[in-house]
């Protein structure tokens, strides 16, 4: 009691200001965070709801869904093709992207501002461009559409994510470890096996984990470039036509939990960094 | 004083030992002819002949931008020069990339490498020889025992001080037993104290390894204690090269004073001259000086005096040759000494140095005010053209 008359009356004050700022911040935080995950909650627990219509309330426990789900062999083929385009895709445009990120962080070479321009230039380009344009030349060059024309179209798209990812992250290397490794005797190959990738690994796998989960739901562009395959959300959007079914958030749901563990497994790799600088 | 009149003049070379004699006894190291670095319209380096002696500890010296790291990193590959040729130890190796130059840097930031251990980082060198296993093991430890640090095998580089990981760097440099080690800057990441320590410490340390150094600096005290032999640089040329001595006894050129040392300039003006022996006034007073240039050739000059050189002389009533009447200002405690600021006649300002080996208090000194005459010793004055 004592220590409460002792406050000035100005401290009280400031303290309850404080005290409905913070309120008024964790109000904010928890409505975020309500707008972020509320969809994805329900879609969740509608999955496991043993009734075909999605209304409320729930009518009882079901794991009908998924085994619908696993014997429906249009959509594990849908999945099948997503994965294996986004996994090539990812490759593919970690193969391009990582050299381009250097050349333009270490070389000086004539036209580098346009080189780095042309290569950034996807990322604002809409994929339904990408898509377009990417359809003409494979017709003119007589390129018959399939999956790996789908590859070639998400690779070309994300090479910008992934360029940009990895120069961003080679910039805050300094460039004295480049020059330390030759001046130990390295030639460009060992300092690029070194000490360059092991200081930038942890941009590839993120710039990894975005091109796949990028490329993995991407539409537009695989819209334009796929032949008779579909992927999964193509699939999906397709089924959507007659209505969101049980079987679509049941499918939903294993993507959550795929990407959770894709989540989880960055973290665990990606730990050792915080025990540096 | 066996001076040479070319040793007054900026960009002239002085060295302790006769130069026939140094190519007589070995070839440099580092032989450096006409190189130059333009970076387009802005000059780099321009045209800087040097050699380095085997052995030797050699600091390039001069202000920010005057093109020091510049030549080091030509020296080391990571500068490709615009002109001109390297020779390493008689090797041309001017088109050589790092990798197969037989020199090592230390890197102003260390450039230790993060994601390894120091053990690895020292080991880096020799793997890329083709060294490894126990030898290799041996090799390492040797580094790490030399600079102290023994137990630190398995520390990644984050978790040591600025000056353990100096060290490290230092190391792993020299684990490759190169034949010229190239400092950048070395001690300006650690604070005033470790930085004096070091200093010591690394000079031992090049004595004790026979390595040839080369270091960049610019820090002229830096320089004075750790060099055998100092290139004060300006503007991408060389000003003056030689030993910590002759830059601080014999400086070529204002530059060179006003950069080593404290140095106060005075206008003068020329009243005659026989050989080395000149007189000139300044400030109304007839001053001698014993080793001037030999060509002067105009006759506004300017002399220049180190404040501990200059002597405050009793009253203002004393008579004799090369004294200077003025006025104290100021007074300036330095701790080792004292600084006093006189105001001559003609209104420029000279500061004189008195030490104080019994401390402030039992020292009669002048105060503020008070009239005082500064007596300057004819072979302790500089005499340069004002244009110079
Ligand atoms: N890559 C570059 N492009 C253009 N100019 C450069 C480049 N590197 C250096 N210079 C210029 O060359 C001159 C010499 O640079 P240098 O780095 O050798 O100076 P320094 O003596 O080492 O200075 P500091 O003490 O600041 O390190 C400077 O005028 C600098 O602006
Ligand atoms: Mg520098």
């Amino acid at each position: 009691m004592n220590a409460v008359a002792m406050t000035p009356p100005r401290a009280g004050k400031a303290r309850s200001t404080r005290w409905i700022a913070d309120g008024a911040f964790m109000t904010f935080v928890c409505a975020l965070m309500a707008f972020l995950y509320l969809p994805i909650a329900v879609l969740i627990v509608f999955s496991f709801n043993d009734s075909r219509t999605l209304t409320w309330p729930l009518s009882g426990f079901t794991l009908d869904w998924y085994v619908k789900l696993f014997s429906n062999t249009a959509l594990l083929e849908a999945l099948g093709n997503s994965l294996y385009v986004a996994s090539c895709a990812t490759v593919l445009t970690l193969m391009v992207g990582i050299p381009a990120a250097i050349a333009l962080d270490r070389h000086q070479f004539p036209g580098k501002a346009v080189f780095r321009r042309l290569l950034l230039l996807p990322i604002a380009l809409p994929g339904i461009v990408t898509g377009i344009s990417m359809l003409n030349m494979f017709r003119i060059f007589g390129f018959g559409l399939s999956l790996e024309t789908v590859i070639l179209g998400h690779a070309t798209a994300l090479l910008a994510v992934v360029v940009t990812q990895i120069f961003a992250r080679l910039q805050r290397v300094p460039k004295s470890y480049g020059e330390a490794s030759s001046d130990l005797g390295a030639n460009g190959l060992q300092t690029f096996w070194y000490v360059t990738l092991p200081n930038i690994k942890t941009a590839i796998i993120g710039a990894g984990l975005l091109s796949f989960v990028l490329s993995f739901d991407e539409i537009p562009v695989t819209f334009f470039l796929t032949g008779r395959d579909n992927t999964l959300p193509m699939y999906i959007y397709s089924t959507m036509r007659r209505g969101i079914t049980p079987e679509i958030n049941a499918i939903g749901t294993l993507i959550v939990l795929a990407s959770a563990l894709l989540i989880l497994a960055s973290v665990l790799v990606l730990r050792d960094r915080s025990q540096r600088s | 004083m066996g001076l040479h009149d070319e040793n007054l003049r900026p960009g002239a070379r002085v060295s302790a030992v006769p130069v026939s004699k140094i190519m007589a006894e070995a070839e440099p190291v580092i032989q450096l002819k006409g190189i130059s670095k333009h970076y387009g319209s802005v000059v780099g380096v321009d045209h800087v002949d040097l050699s380095v002696r085997n052995g030797e500890f050699l600091t390039l010296l001069g202000p920010s931008g005057c093109g020091k790291s510049t030549l080091l990193r030509m020296i080391g590959g990571f500068e490709t020069p615009t002109g001109g040729t390297v020779h390493l130890a008689g090797e041309d190796i001017t088109g050589l990339p790092p990798q197969r130059r037989d020199v090592n840097m230390m890197f102003q930031d260390y450039a230790l490498f993060p994601h390894m251990s120091v053990g690895q980082n020292i080991a880096y060198g020799l793997l890329m020889k083709g060294i490894r296993g126990t030898a290799a093991q041996d090799r390492v430890r040797e580094a790490l025992r030399l600079v102290g640090l023994e137990d630190k095998i398995d520390q990644r580089p984050h978790q040591l001080s600025g000056g353990q990981r100096q060290r490290i760097a230092l190391a792993r440099a020299i684990v490759r037993e190169p034949k010229v080690l190239l400092l950048d800057e070395p001690l300006s990441a650690l604070d005033a104290k470790l930085r004096e320590q070091m200093q010591v410490e690394l000079k031992h340390m090049q004595e004790r390894l026979g390595i040839t150094f080369i270091m960049v600096t610019h820090d002229q005290s830096e320089a004075l204690v750790m060099s055998d032999r100092i290139v004060v640089m300006q503007a991408g040329n060389i000003a003056q090269d030689g030993t910590p001595e002759d830059l601080y006894e014999r400086p070529a050129s204002p530059y060179v004073a006003n950069f080593i040392g404290t140095t106060n300039f005075l206008s003068a003006k020329l009243l005659s001259q026989e050989g080395t022996l000149a007189v000139v006034e300044v400030a109304g007073q007839k001053i001698t000086i014993s080793n001037a240039p030999v060509h002067l050739t105009g006759n506004t000059l300017q002399i220049g005096v180190r404040p501990e050189k200059a002597r405050i002389v009793a009253d203002g009533s004393a008579p004799g040759d090369n004294l200077l009447r003025g006025r104290v200002k100021e007074n300036i405690y330095l701790g080792l000494g004292l600084r006093t600021v006189t105001e001559l006649a003609d209104g420029s300002l000279i500061s004189t140095d008195t030490m104080l080996p019994r401390g402030i208090a039992s020292h009669k000194h002048a105060r503020p005010g008070d009239e005082v005459v500064i007596s300057l010793e004819p072979h302790n004055i500089f005499l340069f053209e004002a244009g110079s």
